[in-house]
């Protein structure tokens, strides 16, 4: 794989990205083609939030124990109705991009779909496990970048094998070369974002949901990096991507999603639905 | 709240397939994402992830001390200050040693003992509710989290018992062939552990305010196991139902059996033996069980 992404990283920018649409067009041409991987039906997600307590409301331990006794909830806790009934089939080969305000519900929805939020009401049925692209959680900034990537390999469920397999590729791929044996915490953020793709994208996945990993990082990296998603998307089948840029969605996806206030306002082809969500 | 709203994505969405979404999936052989895995299936996935938890243990104990002037040192430190702490308190402020032969060992080993089993019950409490971001990134048996935090603290106790050992030898006490036992009640105290952090990490993922009683659940606990003195002496006048209890306490029958391999010199006793293996067993089963019973609702709220 690494010789495949080296290889590609030789072509000039510009002109896989003419293949890149190229393909796309004839993918949104005909958007059925394959069966479907996700099936998400009338989804609702309500989560809690807990915080926004001022320092005065966090109280001490016997404030907490008055709570409970009697049986009041935090009066900082809200329920946020985040997803509210989103309906849609992804099939084989489809990279859908999903677009919409902050707080439109984008992130919730990768999550449920990733099946670590569970719905509230409707379901989600999936083939397979789909994989969030975020290995961020398990990552600990105070550590080098060396275990890191042998934690972060882990958490993803990888063996020991794997994990030898797979080491200098990611280090290759980030780019951080010596700063590997640095702590997380010295790193810039470019080379941060990017040792966490590296590590997140080393595994390859049924239907891949990327939140935002791509927002950071250098022209260079941002090529290799739709280059690695291209591949993965060929591999795996599906993949659905967040971003705010749309110039990224627009170029790897066939299919967008535009989510308003936690319901679809739009969905099809990127270049009419990007169209109408420049406007609004 | 949770009105359904499904009449535009119905139009936008299900406009596709002339059949039930529902219908749809089944065709395909599509299946909801969120299920909980059977008990055997669980600690098969729990198996596949050991070098996750191990690794996420050790790189715990890393991190925790890398900010730090004297670094990984602290892991040998914090249980020494400890121990100076309660020897100052109790042995020479308030006089225990003197009805107890070798008080600083007693004491030392109480100390030590129980914190293994403290500081495993209050992290497994946080476990599931400090890692939320972690739990609603990636997949893995959340049992990962509790279990990984005991191995952490065990790693912890490594640092413990070397210290613990060491003053033990200094207070005059011998080497026997009974401290060839020192690992078959560690060991069952680490079950004892494992099951109390499950039964934690649940609790305090769904009761947020556990973390804030912890200090006094924990404290009234330490009290009450006979770290500082002695419970066959002290309890004497007590009615025998409260004794029984005291005695059955998993934290004191396990500080008791410790000492009686690393100070008194003998085999310890049969109730012994069936109070601290009853513990480890049951505590094993029950919090496993209560924690696996609520897996797919970890990292909602």
């Amino acid at each position: 794989m690494a010789e495949l992404t080296e290889e590609l990283s030789q072509v000039a920018p510009q002109n896989s990205e003419t293949q890149n649409s190229k393909t796309q067009n004839s993918e949104t041409r005909n958007p059925k083609v394959g069966s479907p991987t996700v099936i998400v039906d009338d989804l609702h997600i309500v989560y809690k939030v807990y915080g926004a307590a001022s320092e005065s409301e966090k109280g001490n331990a016997a404030n907490a124990l008055m709570r409970i006794l009697r049986r009041q909830g935090r009066p900082q806790m809200k329920e946020v109705h985040a997803v509210k009934g989103v309906s849609f089939v992804a099939h084989h080969g489809d990279a859908i991009g999903i677009i919409g305000r902050n707080g439109s519900g984008k992130s919730t929805l990768l999550r449920a779909i990733a099946g670590l939020l569970p719905p509230h009401k409707g379901a989600v049925y999936t083939n397979g496990q789909p994989s969030l692209l975020g290995v961020n959680a398990a990552l600990m900034k105070e550590l080098t970048g060396e275990r890191n990537i042998i934690l972060g390999c882990y958490a993803m469920g990888m063996s020991p094998a794997e994990v030898r397999e797979k080491y200098d590729e990611i280090v290759d791929f980030s780019g951080i070369g010596d700063f590997v044996q640095f702590p997380m915490s010295t790193y810039s953020s470019g080379m941060g974002a990017r040792l966490r793709f590296a590590i997140s994208s080393a595994k390859t996945h049924d239907v891949l949901l990327i939140d935002e990993a791509l927002a950071t990082g250098d022209r260079d990296f941002k090529r290799k990096s739709q280059q690695r998603i291209k591949q993965m998307r060929d591999s795996a089948g599906t993949v659905f991507l967040v971003a705010h840029n749309l110039d990224v969605i627009e170029e790897t996806c066939n299919r967008v999603i535009w989510l308003h206030k936690g319901k679809i306002r739009m969905e099809g082809d990127p270049q009419e639905v990007l169209e109408a969500y420049n406007k609004a | 709240m949770s009105q359904p709203e499904s009449a535009l994505a119905e139009a936008q969405g299900g406009g596709r397939a002339p059949e039930s979404l529902a219908a749809l999936a089944e065709r395909h052989g599509l299946r909801r994402a969120i299920a909980r895995p059977s008990m055997p299936a669980y600690l098969r996935q729990l198996w596949d992830r050991r070098h996750f938890i191990l690794t996420y243990a050790t790189s715990r104990n890393v991190s925790k001390y890398s900010e730090s002037m004297l670094g990984q040192l602290w892991q040998v430190l914090t249980p020494l200050l400890n121990a100076a702490v309660y020897w100052l308190m109790f042995g020479v402020i308030l006089g225990q040693s003197k009805s107890i032969e070798n008080y600083p060992a007693f004491l030392i080993t109480g100390v030590m003992v129980f914190t293994f089993t403290q500081r495993t019950v209050i992290s497994g409490a946080k476990s599931i509710s400090s890692n939320l971001s972690l739990i609603r990134a990636l997949h893995f048996p959340r049992a990962s989290l509790p279990l990984a935090y005991t191995m952490q603290e065990l790693q912890q106790l490594g640092y413990s018992m070397a210290v613990l050992v060491l003053l033990v030898l200094v207070t005059g006490e011998p080497i026997t062939w009974l401290w060839l036992l020192i690992p078959v009640t560690l060991l069952t105290q680490l079950v004892f552990n494992i099951g109390m952090a499950m039964f934690m990490a649940r609790l305090g993922a769904f009761m947020r305010d556990l973390n804030q009683l912890m200090p006094f659940i924990t404290r009234t606990w330490l009290y009450a196991s006979g770290v500082f003195y002695a419970i066959d002496d002290k309890t004497r006048d007590l009615p025998e139902i409260l004794r029984w209890v005291l005695e059955f306490n998993p934290a004191a029958a396990y500080i008791e059996f410790m000492r009686d391999l690393l100070i008194y010199q003998r085999f310890p006793e049969r109730w012994a033996w069936v109070t601290c293996l009853f513990w480890a067993v049951f505590a094993l089963i029950v919090g496993f069980w209560y924690f696996w019973r609520a897996e797919e609702r970890y990292g909602r709220g």
